[in-house]
């Protein structure tokens, strides 16, 4: 701490006694810890996307005349990017607004396409919402679908995969790295496993990207989600990977002047898709050393949390990107924990569900009771997280729980060794 | 690039002042709108802030506007999702629409639809007594574009919606080129939805909206987290509608002067076109119904128009020879063989689109250019023959 | 999310947070709500031979208003009758935090641990008087 005080802005958020003080008392930004719902454009990015908002403006796919010329080079040039990041060939990579979309280009697109092979779809239950209702969509279209629900560890058994497999099935989705608990699939398994029973596997592979290596030469997948935003990048870009050999065909699910090869028409955004590429070009440069100076940060912030009494890791520790930590605290109510930690900026599930009040259905797949479920925070950490930062979350963390768990009664009584699971509750 | 720009009815070029709007949310610490920190509600604010200044540009309300990626995926959207809510017929589309509201309407062909054009005249005005006629079959859905990018022809969509609906149908109307450009409300216009996009009046690619009558079911065409109040799943891309909500309210605002501007600069460019030379003979589309101010298109007899475009371009003019989206093939133009322009002369078409950052002096340095373009190429043409 | 100032002062200082002893003849006892439904309250009272409420103390496993709702009952019990205590309503409650309608359950779980304590200590004045 006294270390720590000495940084200008730093000293800011901790009040004369060197306790940590709330965003809203002081005039503070909160420490940002929600990589994993949106990153931060990197200024190396925005410093290449502002030309080509401001003076290389031009429809790419005007042909006629210079500003579409510049425009349609420096998309070509974005694409490579993208592709040598994950070791695809420029072809295979086709532009989208984003995962969501690339999501529901490749599922249905996919599913609709190969229709008359079959028309069953397996995916996990803790896929994000974008897998999920396209599946569900399907559903309604006359697709069947197997939910698979992963270990509690949140990794697939493959025993069970293979089990899910029936003679009409077209499409496995598996997701590369889960948004709210980091796991890292084993996605060469997976796909082997699709490989030799004929299905099209496609893989969420949104927050993935800059965190794990992606070779698509040697990786049995048919399909692959991007997005740029969760890897320094803009938001409302992404793309998706359609393999050439062998050649996947996806049906349009997006349908006009036939852009991108006809897989998705519409007028692409040239400085998103600069910023785009130039993220990842800076993930493949920089990826191994950011990782372990994360990894780094994340496991100090995991030890300085786990001297904390009843406090549980969601999620398998070991196949885990390093920007993720996903912690319980047990007999502290989930929204209190939010208004409590307001120093930091966090996640308590996935940023597209924390609208509602309903507890993480990742974490209810994984077996975790609601009460867990809902007192759970995500951690992520990012390339501009200091060792401050961490420093600071840990001890707010530590002066909030304890006081919400003395204010807690269910902590009361789990001191005075009294199990909770034998109380008869007064519902209401 | 020292190009001068005529062909902002592609594509338009950043405003400062809408860069300026943009920046913070491209640089900053911008977080998730779906996010409840304070750098999701900062973001959230933003996204909100833009859709009250989209709508009130075009007459709606902030609920009434969805945001997209793109005005393809907003025409997309609109014909697969609306249609999708009644039983399978007939869509109707008029001969001249894009081919981002055509082709999802022979998409839904696959689902039991019939997707059938709705032919124009010789002005290319939608042929009303002929869609009179269509629609005593069973109608799911209508769209006619609010103004046509090549032509700049407006069409009378609040008459149109009233037929439509009449017969049960839904109503929607593309209406991108409109917006700046002429008075647009969408109430006025009678329609249940119109698609707007941001890079046609000074904003950034990778916005556009859907402004829809809330009243009537939709299918989203984009499944997921529930971004936008379910109805367009996807985090949202706050930079650019931040920016398109920017260049909304300055389209609003100053739609009056780009409108008398750009007649300005077209009349002084179309009195100077059909009197360059007594041996060209110059056939004018459109120009005879209600247009857009800043468009103008033309053929010159016996000159291609893709080999003109590009002649202008290496003189450092920017002129489009169709659309955008079909420039790179050779088919003339699907309006005017709509039109009924023998195709021919339909091969000879330029667009000239002006907007408010042209000026008279570069109109008439233009023209200058363009006659010795067209009579260099006539003499080429002659010599060839 | 939107708490009101008051809210956010009994959540940040919640009053008359702990416990009473709950053998004593004269400390009532509610407990009401449970961990699943997200909120638990426990609220004690304790009355003098006068049947007046001395002294009231809370813990409550909930949301920023259940704690708010909860923290204000025990400033508004002390120095009130069972009986009055007993009449107070949640839309008091509600009002006072300016509760939004899908926090009002917050509100009507402090009128229900009210009562709930109220019942306990008449319960244990009747086992006195009976014994």
């Amino acid at each position: 701490m006294s270390a720590s005080i000495e940084m200008p802005v730093l000293k800011d958020m901790f009040d004369e006694n060197g306790l940590a003080r709330d965003a809203h008392s002081a005039d503070v930004q909160p420490i940002y810890l929600d990589y994993s719902a949106t990153t931060p454009v990197d200024p190396r990015v925005a410093a290449k996307m502002i030309p080509y908002i401001s003076e290389h403006f031009g429809n790419p796919a005007s042909r006629s005349h210079p500003y579409g010329w510049t425009a349609e080079k420096a998309v070509e040039n974005a694409r490579e990017e993208v592709a040598k990041l994950v070791g695809a060939d420029p072809r295979e990579i086709v532009w989208t607004s984003g995962a969501t979309e690339s999501n529901n280009l490749a599922i249905k697109g996919a599913a609709n396409f190969y229709s008359e092979k079959g028309k069953h779809i397996i995916t996990i239950t803790t896929e994000h919402k974008a897998v999920i209702d396209p599946v569900r969509e399907l559903e309604r279209q006359g697709f069947t679908a197997t939910y698979l629900d992963p270990e509690p560890n949140g990794l697939i058994d493959l025993e069970k995969f293979k089990a899910a497999i029936r003679p009409d099935t077209v499409l496995a989705s598996v997701m590369f790295v889960n948004n709210e608990i980091g796991v890292i699939q084993d996605i060469t398994a997976i796909g082997n496993i699709c490989r030799e029973n004929g299905i099209i596997f496609h893989v969420d592979a949104a927050q993935a990207t800059g965190k794990v290596e992606i070779d698509l030469e040697k990786l049995p997948v048919d399909l692959m989600s991007f997005c740029a935003h969760k890897t320094y990048g803009p938001k409302g870009i992404g793309a998706l990977y359609v393999r050439r050999k062998p050649r996947i065909r996806i049906e349009a699910q997006m349908h006009g002047g036939g852009h991108e090869r006809g897989m998705r028409s519409g007028t692409l955004a040239t400085h998103q898709i600069v910023g785009m590429g130039e993220a990842f070009k800076l993930a493949r440069e920089e990826m191994v050393l950011e990782n372990s100076r994360i990894r780094k940060l994340r496991d100090k912030l995991l030890h300085g949390l786990e001297t904390m009494e009843e406090v549980y890791v969601n999620g398998d520790l070991e196949h885990r990107v390093p920007h993720n930590l996903n912690i319980s605290f047990n007999y502290v109510e989930g929204e209190s924990l939010i208004m409590a930690v307001k120093g930091i900026a966090v996640s308590s599930g996935s940023a597209c569900t924390s609208a509602s009040l309903e507890p993480s259905y990742v974490l209810r797949a994984l077996g975790r009771s609601d009460e867990l479920a809902h007192s759970s925070i995500r951690f992520s950490i990012g390339r501009f997280t200091t060792e401050e930062d961490i420093d600071y979350t840990i001890n707010l963390m530590k002066s909030k729980i304890d006081k919400l768990r003395e204010l807690s009664p269910l902590w009361e009584m789990f001191k005075d060794g009294i199990d909770l699971s034998k109380v008869q509750w007064a519902a209401h | 690039m020292s190009h001068i720009y005529f062909d902002h009815n592609a594509t338009t070029a950043l405003d400062n002042s809408v860069l300026e709007a943009m920046l913070p949310w491209l640089r900053a610490q911008s977080g998730n709108p779906t996010s409840r920190h304070i750098f999701g509600r900062s973001a959230r604010d933003a996204v909100e802030n833009a859709r009250a200044q989209v709508a009130e540009s075009c007459g709606a309300y902030s609920s009434q506007v969805i945001f997209t990626s793109c005005g393809t995926e907003a025409n997309n959207f609109a014909i697969k999702g609306m249609a999708s809510h009644k039983p399978a017929s007939q869509i109707l589309t008029s001969a001249i629409e894009h081919p981002c509201v055509t082709r999802p309407a022979m998409a839904m062909q696959q689902l039991g639809f019939i997707s059938r054009q709705i032919a124009v005249d010789a002005d290319g005005k939608v042929a009303i007594e002929k869609l009179k006629q269509q629609l005593s079959a069973p109608t799911s859905l209508v769209s006619v574009m609010l103004a046509n990018n090549e032509t700049g022809v407006i069409q009378d969509i609040a008459s149109i919606a009233d037929m439509a609906r009449a017969a049960g149908a839904f109503m929607h109307s593309d209406a991108v080129q409109g917006l700046g450009k002429i008075p647009l409300n969408f109430t006025d216009l009678n329609v249940h939805a119109m698609t707007l996009s941001s890079h046609k009046i000074n904003g950034p690619q990778g916005a556009a909206a859907l402004v829809l009558d809330k009243r009537i079911d939709i299918e989203p065409l984009l499944h997921g987290g529930g971004q936008e109040k379910n109805l367009r799943s996807g985090t949202e891309n706050v930079a650019a509608i931040v920016g398109f909500g920017a260049a909304c309210e300055l389209a609003a605002a100053r739609q009056k002067s780009y409108a008398s501007h750009t007649k300005m600069l077209r009349d002084q460019f179309e009195s100077g076109l059909l009197n360059i030379n007594s041996a060209v003979n110059v056939t004018m589309f459109g120009n005879k119904v209600a247009r857009l101010a800043n468009t103008s298109f033309f053929a010159i007899d016996n000159i291609e128009g893709e080999t003109l475009v590009m002649a202008l371009d290496r003189k450092s003019y920017a002129v489009a020879s169709g659309s955008a989206c079909s420039s790179d093939s050779t088919e003339p133009s699907h309006v005017l063989l709509a039109m009924e322009i023998d195709p021919d002369t339909a091969r000879g078409a330029v667009r000239v689109s002006f907007g408010l950052d042209n000026t008279t002096e570069q109109v008439t340095r233009f023209l200058v250019t363009l006659k010795d373009e067209v009579l260099r190429l006539k003499q080429l043409t002659a010599i060839a023959a | 999310m939107a708490y009101s100032d008051k809210v956010l002062d009994h959540y940040e200082n919640p009053r008359n947070v702990g416990t009473l002893d709950k053998n004593d003849p004269n400390v009532g006892t509610g407990m009401v709500g449970a961990p699943a439904c997200g909120d638990v309250m426990k609220l004690m009272i304790k009355v003098n031979d006068a049947g007046i409420i001395e002294d009231a103390k809370f813990k409550t496993y909930g949301c920023g208003s259940a704690i708010a709702s909860s923290s204000l009952v025990t400033e508004w019990l002390k120095g009130k009758t069972i009986d009055e205590a007993y009449a107070i309503k949640n839309s008091a409650i509600a009002e006072e935090l300016a509760l939004p309608p899908v926090k009002i359950h917050c509100s009507v779980l402090a009128e229900d641990a009210i009562k709930a304590a109220v019942a306990d200590i008449k319960a244990k004045q009747l086992a006195k008087v009976s014994a």
